[in-house]
Formats: C-alpha cells, sequence, structure tokens
C-alpha cells in the first residue's frame, strides 16, 4: 500500500499518535499574530493519521479532537467537531489512493480535503449570522497543504527502521 | 508490513454511517450551544483540558520576555526611569486636581440627592493568546472564576475601554473586544452630550454608529466616552475617536465609523473592572390591564428598547 520507494517501516504506536495530537495542539495555541494565514496543525495532523492508521485513528478521534479544539478557541461548540469528522472521513475514504502517489500530489489532494474542511467551518459560521471574514481564510489551508510533505517525513520518523536493521 | 489484519476485514460499522452519527451529533451540539447555551458545562470541563497546552504554548513568549527585560542596558532603564518619573509628576498633578474635582462632584450629587457613585475595583490580567476564530474578535486573559471575575465585567487597558468579559472558566475568561460585531457599548459624545449605542464592525477593527439621525450632532475628531446608563461599564471611560461619517442621500440616516481608544488588538495587560454598586433592577415593564397572557411577547420588546439607544 505504500509508495514505490518507500522502505519498510514498524507499527506506529500509539504513544506517537497521542505525542503528535498533543504537539499540534500546542502549535494551535501559540499566540499567533494573525490566525487566517496560520495552517490548523491539529487538522493537518488528523488527516496524515487518518491516510497512514485508517483503524487507530478514525471519526471519533477526530469528533474529540474538535471538541478540544472548538472549547480552547472559545468558539461555537461542535464547529471543529463536525468539520474535522468529515475531513477523518475524507481522509481515509482516499488514504489508499492519496499513498499511491509522491508527496507533491499528495500534498494536492490533502490540500482538497482541509479546503473542504474549511468551508464546513465557513458554511457553519454563515448560517450562525457571522460576517465572512476575507478569502484569506483560504490561506490557512494551503499553507497546511504545504507543509505535508514535511509532516509526513517528520512522523514517519520514529517509525524509520536503521539501515542495518534492514539488511538483517 | 502492519501486524493487524488487513483493514478490509475489521470494519465496524460502515465509514459513511459513522460519518453521519458524528456529523448529527455536532450539529445537535452546534444548535444547543448555539440556541440555549446549555453545553457550558462541557465546555468548562474541555477547557481545563485544553488549559495546560494553552500555558504552555504562552509559556516560550513570557521567556522570551523575561529574557529580554533581562538584558536591557542601563542606560535604558536610566532613560526609562527618567521619562516615567516626568510622567508620574504630570500625572500625580492631574491626580490632585480629580481628588478635588471628584469632592466637589460628589457633594453636589449630595445636594441634588443623587446616588453616590461607588468607587470601581480594578483587577490586573495578562492577556494570555488571541481566541483562533477569524469570525469573532476575542482573547483570552489569564484570570477566570477563581480569581473573582464575573461575565458581564467591562474590560480596559490605560486607554480606554477594551472589551466585556462574556464568558468566564475556572481559570481562564473570555473578553469580547470591541470591535467584534455582536458587541455593543452605550456611549456619549464628549462634545455635546449626545448618546448613542456603537457596535463593533468586525475585520475592519473599527466600531460604528448606526442609525444616527442625519441632523445628529457629532463630527470627525468628536470623543466617545461610556455612558454609564446600562449599569455595566461604569460612566466616562473613554471608547473611540470619530474618524469618517458616511452619509447616504437616500438613507435618512449617517453612519459614523470611529477608531477604538484602547489598543484593543494590541498590548499585554488589561484591567477587569467590577462595579460592587447595588443597581436597582430596571422596573418590571407594567403590563396594561393586568393582563398576564402577554407574558411571552415582553421579551423581544424589552430587546428592541435596549437597541434604541438606551
Amino acid at each position: 500500500m505504500a509508495g514505490r520507494s518507500e522502505q519498510l517501516l514498524r507499527p506506529a504506536r500509539v504513544r506517537t499518535i497521542v505525542a503528535s495530537f498533543a504537539l499540534a495542539l500546542f502549535l494551535n495555541f501559540l499566540p499567533w499574530p494573525d490566525l487566517r494565514f496560520v495552517p490548523d496543525f491539529v487538522a493537518l495532523v488528523l488527516a496524515f493519521w487518518c491516510v497512514r492508521q485508517p483503524h487507530l485513528v478514525g471519526l471519533g478521534v477526530a469528533w474529540a479532537l474538535g471538541l478540544v479544539v472548538d472549547a480552547g478557541n472559545g468558539v461555537l461548540l461542535g464547529q471543529h467537531a463536525l468539520a474535522y469528522s468529515l475531513l477523518a472521513f475524507l481522509s481515509i475514504w482516499l488514504s489508499r489512493r492519496i499513498l499511491w502517489f509522491g508527496p507533491i500530489l499528495q500534498a494536492a489532494h490533502v490540500a482538497v480535503v482541509l479546503v473542504v474542511a474549511q468551508t464546513l467551518v465557513l458554511l457553519v459560521r454563515l448560517a450562525a449570522g457571522d460576517s465572512f471574514p476575507g478569502w484569506a481564510l483560504y490561506v490557512s489551508p494551503l499553507a497546511a497543504a504545504v507543509l505535508w510533505p514535511m509532516v509526513t517525513w517528520l512522523l514517519l520518523l520514529p517509525q524509520r527502521r536503521l539501515e542495518r536493521e534492514q539488511t538483517i | 508490513m502492519e501486524h493487524s489484519p488487513p483493514p478490509f476485514f475489521k470494519r465496524g460499522p460502515a465509514p459513511l454511517v459513522r460519518l453521519f452519527f458524528f456529523a448529527s451529533l455536532s450539529l445537535a451540539l452546534l444548535v444547543i450551544d448555539a440556541r440555549f447555551r446549555y453545553a457550558e458545562g462541557l465546555r468548562n470541563a474541555l477547557a481545563i483540558v485544553a488549559y495546560p497546552l494553552q500555558r504552555a504554548a504562552t509559556a516560550p513568549i513570557d521567556f522570551l520576555g523575561a529574557v529580554g527585560a533581562y538584558l536591557s542596558t542601563q542606560a535604558q532603564l536610566v532613560e526609562d526611569n527618567a521619562a516615567l518619573r516626568a510622567k508620574a509628576l504630570a500625572l500625580s498633578q492631574d491626580a490632585q486636581r480629580y481628588q478635588a474635582a471628584e469632592a466637589e462632584a460628589a457633594q453636589l450629587r449630595r445636594l441634588i440627592g443623587a446616588a453616590e457613585r461607588i468607587p470601581v475595583k480594578t483587577l490586573p490580567a495578562e492577556l494570555l493568546y488571541a481566541g483562533r476564530d477569524p469570525y469573532s474578535h476575542k482573547v483570552f486573559i489569564d484570570r477566570g472564576s477563581q480569581h473573582g471575575i464575573k461575565p458581564g465585567s467591562p474590560v480596559a487597558d490605560e486607554a480606554g475601554v477594551v472589551g466585556q468579559v462574556t464568558r468566564v472558566h475556572p481559570l481562564i475568561s473570555e473578553v469580547t473586544l470591541l470591535t467584534d460585531r455582536d458587541q455593543a457599548i452605550p456611549v456619549q459624545v464628549v462634545r455635546s452630550g449626545l448618546r448613542a449605542v456603537a457596535f463593533g464592525s468586525g475585520p475592519s477593527g473599527m466600531v460604528e454608529l448606526r442609525f444616527m439621525a442625519a441632523d445628529a450632532e457629532i463630527q470627525n475628531g468628536d470623543r466617545l466616552v461610556t455612558s454609564g446608563i446600562d449599569g455595566t461599564y461604569p460612566p466616562g471611560l473613554p471608547v473611540a475617536t470619530v474618524v469618517r461619517i458616511e452619509r447616504d442621500a437616500e438613507l435618512s440616516f449617517v453612519r459614523v465609523v470611529s477608531r477604538p481608544a484602547a489598543g484593543v488588538d494590541r498590548g499585554r495587560f488589561v484591567l477587569v473592572l467590577s462595579d460592587e454598586s447595588a443597581r436597582p433592577a430596571r422596573p418590571e415593564e407594567t403590563v396594561p390591564g393586568k393582563d398576564r397572557r402577554k407574558d411571552k411577547s415582553r421579551h423581544p420588546r424589552s430587546k428592541g428598547k435596549d437597541g434604541d439607544g438606551r
């Protein structure tokens, strides 16, 4: 299921997944100056694990994370939960297709998924009576997609085997 | 390569069913939170989960600030000291005059039998971070119900009103800024005494007075202060300065755009004001003819009254 030139990986550990989500939440809560240009790290890491480990990280995890993000940011409870559920669903649905491509095309697929999730949040807020905050809103998912190759490399690091181990 | 059975043997409920389940759960929560505000308990619990991460996220910035303060040169400290001394001198003069004026005002108030004004208590707080929500203008401060913060308290900095506490968690509180679209504040024009209600105007970072009469006594550069009529904000705090007046020939209203006086989107320290004065409750609206059936229509009417400038 992995890409053509990919080496064999160890199975992912739950510890790694939990730590990566904690780190993503931490990055989200940093005091950023303008939040529309900052990628949503939680969404990105969630998409990553849904693509790589669809039977470990699924819609339930996505929903719970969405609630924590909603409460932490003080927004309408459930808007990120809804968006992350859809994000997880799309990522799992596309996971085999995404893994077939190289890093750049993977990022393109993820960009589409993230933009769809962002649009869902936008629709929820418009329905709740807020005004449209400008197209700069879509900088965030696109910036997140640009980070995809780096995130892939970083999060697969704990699963890489040493060269010596592989030759055995 | 994986040590578990292939995913197509072990699936649980179909993914689409799960999506439907979680989506309806989210939608139900959204409606409950937006319409009825029943989800506050859940929100508090989740906020406590997120708190350590939020605190950790602001720690590096605090640390950098501390390092910067430690490394500030002596020359700079001497300079700052001199500037602050000069400022303190100027302010002490003002304070003396203020005391005299306050005593005089209290005496006059006693003369006319008005209620004495009770001093406002202030509680300093530090901004933790801005909300990650581009749709609203909110910030979080590091004081919560443990420190005695109550929802509805006004928040100000050294230049003027910043906003109002809208949600209180045990350790942090959420402050809605003046510039938020849903935030309204009763103001008064210093020059003419004209009363109005200022609303936030969203992304532009301004506040505006909507639906002013075309001949309203207001001009560019007028200062707006809180009128204190609502009983929430103490009177006389600077709110904004008028920068633009939009007159529309077709409508009989003008829109007055003003720039907030306080550093609404800058600065790190704010004061939470708590007004301890016990105000008499707003008198119940009398229903003509003792007709109790009209109870239902009372709520929307009182809302409409808030909007038209009281």
